[in-house]
């Protein structure tokens, strides 16, 4: 026993050395870099570094900038939220039909945004998107819809951003509500059938209630992983026009590593993580769940996709 | 006669969203194909007039993609494989090897994911730059090593493992390494498929952490080298969607080849209690 | 292309191996200081001159004014003042330039000809009348574009009204004095009365199609495009068009520019300074400049270079000769950079309509202000 413990403590310890090393040291260090005014100046000087304590923090709360980012970011995640998840159901379910055909070569085909490179479909969608020579408003321009200036006018710039959010991530929610849809048991339709529901009581009655954890988990994840918006902006429009794009991660970009204020940085930093927190917290107790086993699936998903 | 109009109505449907999905990718590869100018060009093309791979042979000779490429891939591969080591023992050794505290520190690697990357960037900068590895290759692939996610497969999977094989391996005189090593890896192949692949396009596609850390435009990734890229040549769209296709297709190709791992990878993370 | 002049310097220096690395200018700037706190910086490597300041300020750059002393290497009188006072920061000379940037007017001759202007404009005056009157032969376009993510267009109108942008030695914002305020109001009103495009990045991808296709006939841009308008426009416009001095507030032509251009520094932790030094004796001398000109159109910083090559008579150039005569520099602070991203945003602002004249410049003061503090307590302390 004595040798199987031990050796179970050198199997793990690479492991949680590199976490311990790279991913919790520097947790605490931004908590503590938070509390300075390290910057540029710092850089240089370790004379010019001073302890500020809640300074940062204070002037967060009053600026009017990340005030924009966290509107935006809060934007992206309640309207892009819902639409990704919904398209992604409606997906699966469409997967899932009795009736559908060539299931495998629909499901690669809706799953393959996924795991193409953020950057490169950026760059493909700034070119679909632009207003005079893009292929969206010259599809658009047949429908009779004037042209719109997508990443131009602060008013489409977060939609756009919304859309190409959805197109490339609806097909891993939908992998996921495909599992969930394909655990209920085919009887329980059969005596909803009988019962003569139709396909909305159907849905309601039998669907919706027994995939209900399964949203729980895609809710969760996707909100942690929306609230994180940072390469579409960068590539896309760099936080414009006129701010309308700006997340909060990229206003820690900016700050952090283009201005070189990283105490203030990492206040932004923190800030995000406890919104984050706070509203998984709220997310998963408001369900009436715990955090099981299969949320934390869902968390560790998501990070590891983003 | 309605199961026809049905059947057609869901597959039209599904058909249309193939469609849809598919037509930027399309588009895409088409336009890294047509002569310069013509993506451009009013009302908006859909193919090539005359196809060409001009703008594949400036990338790789004049912008030198070619290296962007060999750094993505050599990094790809070789956290790909540290990564399987580390956490395949890891996971391993929660599921099969009790010791003391192993159940409060799984649950305090669980925390860990609540976390969000980004908290640690800034001071990780920092830190490296400490040990000087700023604007290397360790730089960028330190972050990948270790994952949470990967450990946590690995151990669900290992769970499945019957002990009774261990046993019979440990009375037959063998170390645990070798325990390890001879049985239960090769048991716990599937999981460690589907893990490589998470990983290899995990580091593949990864952009903002390779875009802090590297100053050297010799070591940059595909993705930083493209948006490098992008930043320069914003009017020459055709050379861009070459690009594109040059940072897409390799992980595209990865996935169609090995979805059944990956997409079991999904699922098994939606897998609820 | 600087690659294409390291051949000959290696022949001539044995011994000493140059490897170049090229960054994207938009990138340049992080970049370097990712270089910086990565300790990888190059022992030579070429900065805008509004950075310098700030590698100065980390005590990055190499102080030049006794290698600049040495007989036989850099010619400093040859250099264009204006511009070799850019290279130099409290007192000392940290940059040697090496390509001068300016911004002037290129237009199309043609349009503002039929427009009843056959001269280009040289007051604002009689600039927005051409605007107006090119915009009233209705041709659905716009008359002028600038850029809204550029802030060079505005900064040099706030120049040319005679603000200095910062005040107190550079310690607070000065962007409600009334000279910004005058350029301010100007600049904003050509958007308002739809005279230039307010629209962001998406549309910059066309300057030359529209440029050819008189959607545009007028724009506030630098050298590079000399080359770029060759390359790019198609034979038919070829002939039309034309640069010019930028027009002055009052009184005649040419109004200030911009005091820009790149200048080489040596890093101030290079083991290999000798060598460093003789290559940037190499790229600044006159056969070097006008060879870097042929390569990439970037004008060169030795005045003897353009005499050399006649870009002091030839039409499109001598522009920016005129021009260079008369160009200021921005505040010589390690801020710049930002401070440049805060007006950007802020006249982005008022132009789209989100925010008054009076309560954009208020905002931009209060952000420049903060932005500043830093330095303020630098300097506070450094007197004490």
């Amino acid at each position: 026993m004595n040798e199987r413990a031990r050796a179970g403590m050198w199997f793990v310890a690479p492991a949680l050395a590199l976490i311990a090393a790279f991913f919790v040291v520097p947790v605490v260090a931004s908590l503590l870099l938070s509390f300075t005014d390290f910057d540029v100046y710092a850089v240089a000087r370790p004379d010019r570094l001073r302890a500020v304590g809640l300074e940062n923090y204070r002037r967060l709360l009053d600026d009017p900038r990340f005030w924009l980012a966290f509107r935006n970011t809060a934007y992206f995640v309640v309207v892009g939220g819902p639409v990704s998840i919904g398209v992604s159901l409606a997906a699966a379910m469409l997967l899932d039909a009795r009736l559908a055909r060539f299931r495998g070569f629909f499901r690669t085909v809706l799953f393959l945004p996924v795991v193409t490179t953020l950057v490169a479909v950026a760059v493909v969608w700034r070119y679909l998107y632009h207003p005079r020579l893009g292929l969206l408003n010259y599809v658009l321009g047949r429908f009779g819809v004037d042209p719109i200036d997508w990443l131009g006018d602060p008013a489409w710039a977060m939609p756009a951003i919304i859309l190409l959010a959805v197109w490339k991530n609806f097909g891993f929610n939908m992998v996921v509500f495909l599992a969930g849809l394909q655990s209920i048991p085919a009887r329980l339709y059969e005596a909803a059938h009988l019962d003569g529901a139709g396909p909305w009581q159907t849905f309601r009655a039998v669907t919706l209630p027994l995939l209900r954890p399964t949203l729980v988990f895609v809710t969760v994840i996707t909100g942690i992983g929306y609230f994180q918006l940072f390469a579409e902006p960068y590539v896309m429009t760099q936080g414009g026009p006129a701010g309308a794009t700006l997340s909060v991660v990229l206003l820690m970009y900016e700050e952090g590593f283009r201005w070189w204020n990283m105490g203030y940085g990492a206040a932004v930093a923190f800030v995000l993580f406890a919104v984050i927190l706070a509203i998984t917290l709220l997310q998963l107790t408001w369900q009436g769940r715990k955090l099981t086993r299969g949320s934390t699936m869902a968390e560790v998903a998501r990070g590891d996709r983003r | 006669m309605r199961r026809t109009v049905a059947a057609l109505a869901v597959n039209g449907a599904l058909v249309a969203a193939a469609a849809l999905t598919l037509m930027p990718l399309l588009w895409m590869l088409s336009a890294s194909l047509m002569p310069a100018g013509e993506a451009t060009a009013v009302p908006p093309r859909l193919l090539p007039s005359a196809p060409t791979l001009e703008h594949y042979r400036i990338l790789f000779t004049r912008l030198d993609l070619g290296r962007a490429l060999l750094n993505s891939a050599g990094l790809a591969a070789g956290v790909t494989l540290l990564a399987l080591a580390i956490n395949s023992l890891a996971g391993y050794a929660f599921a099969k090897l009790p010791f003391r505290g192993r159940a409060g520190l799984f649950s305090a690697l669980l925390a860990v994911l609540v976390v969000p990357a980004q908290v640690a960037m800034l001071p990780l900068f920092l830190e490296l730059k400490a040990l000087g590895l700023v604007n290397t290759y360790a730089a960028v692939a330190v972050p990948g090593l270790a994952s949470v996610f990967g450990i946590f497969l690995i151990r669900q999977y290992a769970h499945g493992i019957p002990d009774g094989v261990l046993d019979a391996a440990r009375v037959d005189g063998a170390g645990e390494f070798r325990v390890f090593r001879s049985v239960a890896f090769r048991l716990l192949g599937p999981i460690l498929v589907t893990l490589a692949v998470f990983t290899f396009m995990g580091v593949w596609n990864d952009f903002m952490w390779p875009l802090v850390v590297l100053a050297d435009e010799r070591r940059y990734t595909l993705p930083v080298a493209l948006a490098t890229l992008a930043g320069e040549h914003v009017q020459d769209v055709e050379l861009m969607m070459a690009g594109a296709v040059v940072t897409v297709l390799p992980v595209l190709l990865l996935f169609v080849c090995l979805q059944r791992y990956y997409i079991a990878g999904v699922m098994a993370g939606g897998v609820k209690e | 292309m600087v690659e294409r002049l390291v051949p000959e310097f290696e022949r001539d220096n044995p011994g000493i191996r140059v490897r170049v690395q090229q960054l994207p200018w938009s990138a340049a700037h992080e970049k370097l200081l990712t270089a910086f706190v990565g300790q990888a910086m190059p022992d030579v490597f070429q900065a805008g001159n509004t950075w310098l300041p700030e590698f100065v300020a980390l005590e990055a750059l190499e102080p030049l004014d006794e290698w600049i002393a040495r007989p036989g290497g850099v010619d400093a009188a040859d250099e264009f003042p204006g511009i070799l006072a850019t290279n130099v920061v409290d007192g000392t000379t940290w940059g040697v330039p090496w390509y001068v940037d300016t911004r002037v007017l290129f237009y199309r001759t043609d349009l503002l000809a039929a427009a009843g202007h056959p001269r280009a404009p040289r007051t604002w005056d009689e600039w927005r009348a051409a605007m107006q009157a090119v915009k009233a032969r209705g041709a659905g376009g716009y008359p002028v574009l600038l850029p809204l993510r550029e802030w060079q267009p505005l900064v040099i109108l706030g120049l040319q009204a005679g603000s200095d942008l910062l005040r107190d030695g550079g310690r607070f914002g000065d962007f409600r004095g009334a000279p910004f305020r005058r350029a301010f109001e100007f600049y904003v009103g050509l958007f308002r009365d739809g005279l230039a495009p307010g629209t962001g990045e998406a549309s910059v991808a066309n300057l030359y199609q529209d440029f050819a296709s008189g959607f545009l006939a007028m724009t506030v841009t630098g050298p590079w495009n000399l080359g770029e308008f060759a390359r790019r426009l198609p034979a038919a416009v070829a002939g039309l068009w034309a640069t010019a001095p930028m027009p002055a507030p009052d009184g005649d032509a040419p109004g200030t520019s911009l005091a820009g251009g790149a200048s080489l520094a040596l890093f101030r932790g290079s083991p290999r300074k000798e060598e460093a030094w003789r290559l940037v004796e190499y790229l600044s001398a006159p056969a070097q400049q006008a060879r870097f000109y042929e390569l990439t159109g970037d004008l060169p910083a030795r005045r003897s270079a353009w005499r050399a090559a006649s870009l002091d008579r030839e039409p499109r150039t001598q522009a920016f000769w005129t021009q260079l005569g008369a160009v200021r520099p921005t505040p010589p602070v390690p801020e710049w950079e930002r401070i440049a991203t805060l007006v950007t945003q802020h006249s982005e602002a008022a132009v789209r309509g989100l925010e008054t004249t009076d309560a954009a410049l208020a905002a931009l003061d209060a952000d420049v202000d903060q932005a500043l503090a830093k330095r303020r307590w630098i300097l506070d302390e450094a007197s004490r």
